[in-house]
């Protein structure tokens, strides 16, 4: 368990080296999502290295607090996260998405330390921990339950179903974070099937709303505290974030969703990342 | 010993459920029950009376109830989750496929109001597909047992099995065929009637109308072995073949479409192991509509009478 907060530089250059991971995997893989992953790196690195009470050495200790990748796509980020901290050997990062690796293309409960459940399939994570933070309550344990969700996934209606679920049973101890990138594969949410205004319709369920900046350390480490401190509701981080963020080709562009870059597209993405 | 249809009381299996739940919630704290306002129906009110700290009605919202289940489940819980048959193996199917079974939880799904047998409330209501969409699943279990004894047994032998269960119970009473006693376990067989002639295999509320048709085959001269076979998976091939070799022809009989239920099953097993002439009773290519459970039965197709002559018709072809 860490018992030091880093610093926001050192939390920077944390990120930094999480995103040329996350380059390097999916060059070698061939495949997988790398916009969604790369929007989301900041919102994890503040998350497991800055806030999440956790012991990697111990990934089923009862007392940890649990963290749900909803949008499971993005998982190359947090695979690369979980070697860091020693989930597994950084080695195994090599083999995302090989048949009989550790790393599935999407979050595998019973394949890889650290996760907490299967995901992949968007809209199914935030009920999940409903569920966890319910368990939470009945056993009288003080951890708490982080859930990431993307702001396409959000048009699933189960999510609304969660939603009012965390809402009706007042489910201070669940976090939800919404990457909100304003893309999904077939081009901005607005434009696809609007899921707008975000923060009046979680407001509306009966969340406590907090809007941030997702690239900015210090405003999310400051979000997972305040979240923490409201109590009778669940809260909700709307982070504004850039797709693709941190490699400028593939910034704000529909077409890196998921897909992989070629070598020579991930050396030139390597060389922003320094 | 042989099970007869003579003179037994009747119970709806969804009753037996609540009052197991009762049993269990006494002896084992980590059982905890949802429900998707239908709790009355689905009797887990009864649970959710004695124990509301460990009840939780999800509202009208089965995708979400099926991974709150989840969630729970990871947290150690033995989750019970019910709604009725339609909404949970179909409304809810993908949330049990890639949340519940793939990570491997030890979710019981537990669901009231299966087959034709719902009656009036109509086909909206009448799941006849459900050991379809179950059964496809891989790790899964499904089971329907055939009456309210029994099914005690299946809900308490399911909370020790590790691992995501599906549980189909009925909604109108039925006879009680087996006794306390009457030995169950998950993925065996239980042979309730032996005969040399021919096998019927049966599940649910079938199997009341397998027995009778034993019982009038016999007056015709041919011995019938009747087998409940509780679990449609894991299925019990050993003892399937073991029939099919003693007595040569088997029918199977469901309520449940003819694609994907117990007779595919049974075919499947036969025809990889012991192939022998079989028939199959079950609904052909139609859905329900409303009527009473006999008139529907009749409609359907789904006697002991239709039993008898499938039975009639196997053994013709020895």
């Amino acid at each position: 368990m860490l018992n030091t907060v880093p610093t926001i530089p050192e939390l920077q250059a944390k990120a930094r080296e999480i995103r040329r991971h996350v380059i390097r995997m999916l060059a070698r893989a061939g495949s997988g999502h790398p916009g969604g992953s790369l929007s989301a790196t900041d919102l994890l690195v503040a998350l497991y290295y800055g806030k999440l009470k956790h012991d990697p050495k111990n990934p089923k200790w009862p007392e940890r607090d649990r963290f749900i990748l909803s949008k499971g796509h993005c998982c190359p980020a947090l695979y690369a996260i979980l070697a860091e901290m020693g989930y597994f050997p950084v080695g195994e990062l090599d083999t995302l998405r090989q048949l009989g690796s550790s790393l599935q293309g999407h979050p595998d409960i019973k394949r890889t330390p650290g996760i907490e459940i299967s995901s992949g399939s968007l809209g199914q994570g935030l009920s999940v921990g409903v569920g966890m933070a319910l368990a939470a309550r009945i056993d009288g344990r003080s951890y708490r339950v982080y859930v990431m969700l993307g702001d396409g996934e959000v048009e699933e209606g189960q999510v609304w179903e969660a939603a009012m679920a965390a809402g009706h049973y007042r489910l201070d101890n669940l976090c939800a974070i919404l990457d909100n990138n304003g893309l999904q594969i077939d081009g901005p949410i607005h434009d696809v099937m609007s899921p707008l205004p975000l923060p009046e319709k979680w407001d509306a369920f009966g969340w406590h709303v907090i809007r941030i900046d997702g690239h900015n350390m210090s405003q999310i480490l400051e979000a997972y505290d305040r979240a923490e401190a409201i109590k009778g509701k669940p809260t909700i981080i709307v982070a504004k974030t850039v797709k693709g963020k941190g490699v400028s080709f593939m910034e704000n562009q529909v077409d890196w969703h998921g897909k992989a870059p070629t070598p020579e597209q991930a050396e030139k993405a390597l060389a922003e990342l320094v | 010993m042989t099970i007869t249809t003579q003179e037994v009381r009747k119970e709806a299996t969804r009753e037996a459920y609540g009052q197991a739940l009762l049993e269990l919630g006494e002896v084992n704290k980590n059982i905890i029950v949802l429900d998707a306002d239908l709790a009355k129906s689905t009797t887990t009110i009864k649970f959710g009376k004695k124990f509301p700290e460990r009840f939780f009605d999800m509202g009208i919202a089965e995708a979400n109830m099926m991974n709150v289940a989840a969630g729970l489940a990871t947290c150690g819980k033995i989750p019970f989750v019910s709604t009725f048959c339609i909404f949970a193996s179909g409304r809810a199917w993908e949330q049990i496929r890639n949340t519940i079974c793939y990570s491997g939880l030890n979710v019981k799904i537990v669901a009231t109001h299966g087959g034709l047998a719902v009656g009036a409330d109509g086909s909206s209501h009448q799941c006849i597909e459900d050991f379809a969409l179950m059964t496809a699943i891989p790790t899964m279990t499904v089971i329907e047992p055939c009456d309210a004894a029994e099914t005690k047994k299946a809900i308490k032998a399911v909370a020790e099995r590790p691992g995501p269960v599906y549980v189909r119970l009925g909604r109108t009473p039925s006879p009680v065929l087996t006794e306390e006693g009457t030995p169950f376990e998950v993925g065996k067989a239980s042979i309730l009637r032996e005969g040399k002639d021919i096998t019927i295999v049966a599940c649910g509320l079938m199997v009341p109308n397998a027995l009778k048709a034993a019982e009038n085959l016999s007056a015709r001269g041919i011995e019938a072995t009747v087998i409940n076979l509780h679990t449609i998976k894991p299925l019990d091939r050993k003892t399937l073949v073991a029939y099919a070799k003693k007595t040569g022809s088997v029918v199977t009989a469901e309520q449940h479409v003819l694609e994907g239920g117990l007779g595919s099953a049974v075919a499947l097993a036969l025809g990889r192991e012991y192939p022998v002439p079989l028939e199959a009773v079950g609904i052909d290519n139609r859905f329900g509509q409303s009527g009473s459970p006999e008139a529907l039965f009749k409609e359907y197709n789904l006697t002991s009478e239709d039993i008898l002559q499938a039975a009639l018709k196997a053994y013709g072809r020895k």
